[in-house]
C-alpha cells in the first residue's frame, strides 16, 4: 500500500515536477527510462515515489532512450499503465520504437520536454524533436505551461486507454521554459484524480495465459497496407473522444482546454498560430497591439495529432493573414507547422494571407516585441492584399535578414 | 533401415504445416485485421496448455505451427533410427523446434518448419552420424543405402 503523499491546494512546481506528479496520481505501473537533459527530473521523481514508498510501481533503469521505449512497450503489452519521459537526441533515439508502440496499439504516455536536435549540440528548448515524431502515429497533446503539463498528463492516459482509441500519447513541454521554471499550479487531490484516470483496463495482454498472443508479426505487400489504414483510422477517429475527456477535465476542474484554442480570434484581422510557451508570449502582444488599434489574435494548438485542420480553419476562417511559427530548422521545406495550417486555409472560403516564420531555435527567445513586430508585418499584408515580404522569414536572426519563396498572389 | 520411423505424419495433428504463407486465402480488408497486428495463438482457452503436447494443441491459424514455413529449404537432414542413441542433442539444438521426439525417444523431422540450417547435423555425436544432410529432392530409400560406414579412429602419431 503506497504511503499517502501531501498536497496543498496550489503548489508551486515546475513543468517536470508537475509531470512526475500526474504519473504518480496515475499510478503508472512501470516507467522505463534513460535520463536526458531537460526531461530528467520527471522520471528520476517517479524512482524517488517508487523509493520513498509514495508509488507501487516498477522503475526500470536502461541503457538508452531505444531500450527505455522498448521496455515501456513490453510492460505496456503485458498488461500495465506505462510511461516515461525524454528529449531531443534521446528522443531521436526512441524515434525506431515509437513507431512499433503505436502500430501495437499500446497506450504509453511520453511526456516529451522539447529541445533541440544537434548539430550543434544544445540543451534549450525548440520544438525539432517535436516534429520528428509527428508521422509516428502518437497522439501529440501540448502544453504550454507547468499546471498543463500537469493537467494534460493526467488527461493522456484517459484518452489512449480509451478502448476506442488504444494509442500511444506524447505531452509536449517547452524543455526550460516550462519544465524549470516554477509556476503556481492546483493538483487534482489523489482521490479525484484517480478517479478521472481510471483503472487501467488491459486489451491483449500478454501476461493473460489462457489467450496467449503474438505481439510484433510480420506482414509484408499483402498485410501492411490494411494495418497502417486501421491504425490511422484510429488516431484520426480519437478526436471526438479527446474533446470527451477534456470536457470531463473541465467538469471537475473548470480548467478548458480544446483542441485548439484562441485568444481574442472573435474580429481578429491578424493572428499569430502558436505552440507551446509562444502561445503566451504572442497572447501579450496581441493585447499591446490591440491597444494600438490592431485587431490581433492568437490561436494555439492544443493537439498537434491528430491535427484538428477542421478547427483550425474554423478558427481562422475570418482572419485577413496569419503568421504560423515553426520553432524547428525545416531543412529545405517550409515548416512542418506551415505545412498544415497553409493545406487546412486553402481549402477555405476566405483564402487568408499565411506566411511562416522559423524562429526561437536553440532557446532562442522569442520576445513580445519580435511578436509586435510580426503583427504589424501582417496587418501591411492584409491592407496590402498580398504578401509584401518573404513567404517564409526567420524571425529573432542576427545577420542580414533571411527569407525565402515569394508570392504570385497579387 | 526402418522407413516406418521416418513417416512425416508421425506425431502430426490435423492442422501442422497446412497453410502456405502467401497463399492469398483468408485476404480481409483494413476494417477487418486485427487491431495493433495483434495474433492469438490458440482457439479458445489455452490456460494449461503449456502442459500438453503439439498434437493436443489447438493452434490457431495465425500460429506458424499451422503453416508450412520451409518452402526455401535447399537441403534436408535425413534421420537415421538405426543409429541414433536418442541423446536429444538435435532435439535441444534445433532453432526451429522441428526435431519430434516423444518420451526421449527422437522420432524424426518436422518437414513443415525446419529451415535446413544443419545445427541437428553438427551437434549429433554417433559415429557415422545419425541425421545427414541431403539434397531436399533426395529419396529417403536412397538416402539411407548411401549412408557412410563408421569411421576409424586413426591412431594417434607419437610426437616427441
Amino acid at each position: 500500500m503506497a504511503v499517502k503523499f501531501d498536497l496543498n491546494e496550489r503548489e508551486v512546481w515546475d513543468g517536470n515536477y508537475a509531470a512526475s506528479q500526474a504519473l504518480r496520481q496515475a499510478d503508472v505501473d512501470v516507467v522505463v527510462a534513460y535520463p536526458i537533459t531537460p526531461s530528467t527530473p520527471i522520471v528520476e521523481n517517479y524512482g524517488a515515489y517508487v523509493g520513498n514508498g509514495f508509488i507501487d510501481g516498477e522503475f526500470v533503469m536502461v541503457e538508452s532512450e531505444h531500450a527505455a521505449m522498448s521496455g515501456c512497450i513490453g510492460a505496456s503489452a503485458a498488461g500495465g499503465r506505462v510511461s516515461t519521459a525524454t528529449s531531443s537526441q534521446g528522443f531521436a533515439l526512441m524515434a525506431e520504437v515509437l513507431y512499433q508502440a503505436s502500430g501495437m496499439r499500446l497506450p504509453i504516455v511520453l511526456n516529451v520536454v522539447n529541445r533541440a536536435l544537434a548539430s550543434p549540440l544544445n540543451v534549450r528548448g525548440d520544438h525539432a524533436d517535436m516534429y520528428l515524431g509527428r508521422d509516428a502515429g502518437w497522439i501529440q497533446f501540448g502544453a504550454f505551461n507547468a499546471q498543463e503539463a500537469y493537467d494534460l498528463a493526467l488527461c493522456a492516459f484517459k484518452v489512449g486507454e480509451n478502448h476506442k482509441v488504444r494509442l500511444p500519447v506524447m505531452v509536449h513541454q517547452d524543455g526550460f521554459i516550462t519544465s524549470h521554471t516554477a509556476q503556481n499550479v492546483y493538483p487534482l487531490t489523489d482521490e479525484k484524480a484517480k478517479a478521472f484516470v481510471g483503472d487501467f483496463v488491459p486489451v491483449d495482454d500478454m501476461l493473460d495465459f489462457s489467450r496467449p498472443v503474438t505481439y510484433g508479426a510480420q506482414t509484408e505487400e499483402d498485410w501492411h497496407f490494411e494495418h497502417k489504414a486501421k491504425q490511422h483510422k484510429a488516431i484520426m477517429d480519437s478526436m471526438p473522444i479527446i474533446d470527451e475527456v477534456f470536457a470531463e477535465f473541465k467538469e471537475l476542474t473548470g480548467r478548458e482546454y480544446n483542441r485548439v484554442e484562441s485568444y481574442d480570434m472573435d474580429d481578429a484581422d491578424v493572428v499569430i498560430i502558436g505552440l507551446g510557451t509562444t502561445v503566451e508570449t504572442a497572447r501579450v502582444a496581441a493585447q499591446n497591439m490591440r491597444a494600438k488599434g490592431v485587431k490581433a489574435g492568437v490561436v494555439a494548438i492544443r493537439c498537434f495529432r491528430p491535427f484538428p485542420y477542421e478547427e483550425v480553419r474554423e478558427a481562422l476562417k475570418d482572419a485577413k493573414a496569419i503568421a504560423v511559427t515553426d520553432r524547428s530548422s525545416p531543412g529545405g521545406a517550409m515548416g512542418a507547422f506551415y505545412n498544415e495550417v497553409a493545406a487546412a486555409m486553402y481549402t477555405s472560403v476566405n483564402r487568408p494571407i499565411v506566411t511562416g516564420f522559423v524562429y526561437g531555435l536553440g532557446g532562442r527567445d522569442f520576445s513580445i516585441e519580435e511578436a509586435e513586430r510580426i503583427f504589424a508585418e501582417q496587418q501591411a499584408h492584409a491592407d496590402a492584399g498580398y504578401i509584401t515580404t518573404d513567404i517564409q522569414q526567420f524571425s529573432g536572426l542576427r545577420g542580414p535578414k533571411l527569407g525565402f519563396f515569394k508570392t504570385a498572389r497579387g | 533401415m526402418s522407413v516406418e520411423s521416418q513417416d512425416l505424419n508421425l506425431c502430426a495433428n490435423d492442422n501442422r504445416g497446412q497453410l502456405q504463407l502467401g497463399a492469398g486465402a483468408g485476404l480481409v480488408g483494413w476494417d477487418e485485421v486485427t487491431q495493433g497486428i495483434v495474433l492469438t495463438s490458440f482457439d479458445g482457452d489455452a490456460s494449461g496448455i503449456a502442459h500438453k503436447k503439439a498434437e493436443d494443441r489447438s493452434y490457431s491459424e495465425f500460429n506458424s505451427y499451422t503453416a508450412s514455413v520451409a518452402s526455401w529449404r535447399v537441403n534436408k537432414p535425413v534421420f537415421n533410427r538405426d543409429i541414433c542413441i536418442d541423446c536429444q542433442n538435435c532435439w535441444v539444438w534445433c532453432p526451429d523446434s522441428s526435431i519430434l521426439s516423444r518420451d526421449k525417444q527422437m522420432l524424426g523431422i518436422d518437414y513443415d518448419h525446419c529451415k535446413g540450417c544443419e545445427v541437428c547435423v553438427e551437434v549429433c555425436p554417433t559415429n557415422p552420424k545419425s541425421l545427414l544432410m541431403f539434397n531436399e529432392h533426395a529419396d529417403l530409400d536412397e538416402s539411407l543405402a548411401a549412408w557412410p560406414e563408421k569411421k576409424k579412429k586413426a591412431k594417434k602419431s607419437k610426437e616427441a
